[in-house]
């Protein structure tokens, strides 16, 4: 048996502290190339991490692995990296594909999750409709970050964005540039204030 | 960013790890559910359990877990709850439960909290 020396893990991986006791989640939801990943990594303390679920596409085996003879089978992957929020409450972001399969997996992967953040590219406004469809049918609170790049030459206001999505007055919907941690932090803010705000709406009413 | 291929490839594999085990319960394994082992691999160990019990020397969520030993998150799911059956790690739940609609304004104001002093 090695010695306890050789088994530590490698430098790269960042422990949690002893006290953390309670993950949280977010999801951060847009179509291909918007930046999901690049808003994960901005704010993480961790270099994001890229994890797998399989899945059987016929509805009863949900949650089995396949076997080699089963051809219907779909994996989503999808990135996550971490912020340590105080000496207990830990974080999770996870940056999801906004394709059709990814939702099969929803309620298995990210029931639970405080709320989500639709990231747009305003090229491909599109791209966001199906994912702010099955949130809104999920019940997901969420806000929405529009991605706004470099050349970014055909600049939609926030008015005519809001407009084009369809989105309802009480969504937030707010500017970023995904590659600043600054700029990635304001959207989690924006997001969890929104969350705060129904919270309190809530308990009042109760 | 660390994009290792996550092993979904050879499902003989997978079901060799799992010894012909298919279903997890999620229910009992969140993906952000922290596990902290209560004791150090042995030898003889199966090789998995034997790496979740070094990753868990501090708590580690389940899904950083399968991102570490490039396994899907329902066989590591399945491998968790051997673990638990004999009491070699503990999980600590998240505090929001997956059957609630909102969260309290409470653990929101410490989220807020956070996110500001980050």
């Amino acid at each position: 048996m090695g010695s306890a020396t050789s088994e530590l893990p490698p430098a790269s991986r960042t422990p949690l502290r002893d006290t953390a006791e309670s993950g949280l989640k977010i999801v951060v939801v847009g179509g291909f190339g918007v930046g999901k990943t690049t808003l994960v990594r901005s704010v993480s303390e961790i270099r994001p991490l890229n994890t797998e679920e399989v899945m059987t596409e016929a509805g009863e085996g949900v949650d089995r692995i396949p076997v080699s003879s089963a051809k219907n089978t779909t994996t989503v992957a999808f990135d996550f990296g971490r912020i340590s929020l105080n000496e207990r409450l830990v974080l999770y972001l996870f940056g999801a594909p906004g394709q059709k399969r990814f939702w099969f997996l929803w309620d298995r992967l990210f029931s639970g999750t405080l709320g989500a953040v639709v990231l747009v590219d305003t090229r491909r406004m599109e791209d966001s409709w199906y994912a702010i469809d099955r949130l809104e049918h999920h019940k997901t609170p969420f806000v929405v970050a529009v991605n706004r790049f470099d050349g970014d030459h055909a600049y939609h206001s926030l008015e005519e964005i809001r407009t084009a999505l369809a989105l309802p007055a009480h969504v937030p919907l707010i500017d970023c540039d995904a590659r600043v941690r600054s700029s990635g932090k304001d959207v989690l803010i924006a997001l969890v204030d929104h969350l705060h705000h129904l919270a309190r709406e809530r308990e009042l009413t109760a | 960013m660390t994009r290792r291929p996550v092993d979904v490839g050879d499902p003989d594999r997978l079901y060799t790890i799992t010894q012909g085990r298919s279903r997890a319960d999620a229910v009992a394994f969140d993906l952000v559910t922290l596990i902290v082992a209560e004791c150090e691999p042995s030898a003889g160990q199966q090789s998995e359990h034997a790496r979740i019990l070094e990753l868990c020397r501090h708590p580690t969520s389940v899904v950083e877990i399968a991102a570490e030993l490039s396994l899907p998150i329902t066989v590591v799911r399945i491998l968790l709850e051997d673990l638990r059956a004999t009491g070699r790690i503990t999980p600590r739940h998240p505090r929001v439960a997956a059957s609630a609609a909102l969260p309290d304004s409470a653990l929101l104001t410490e989220v807020l909290h956070g996110l500001r002093n980050l």
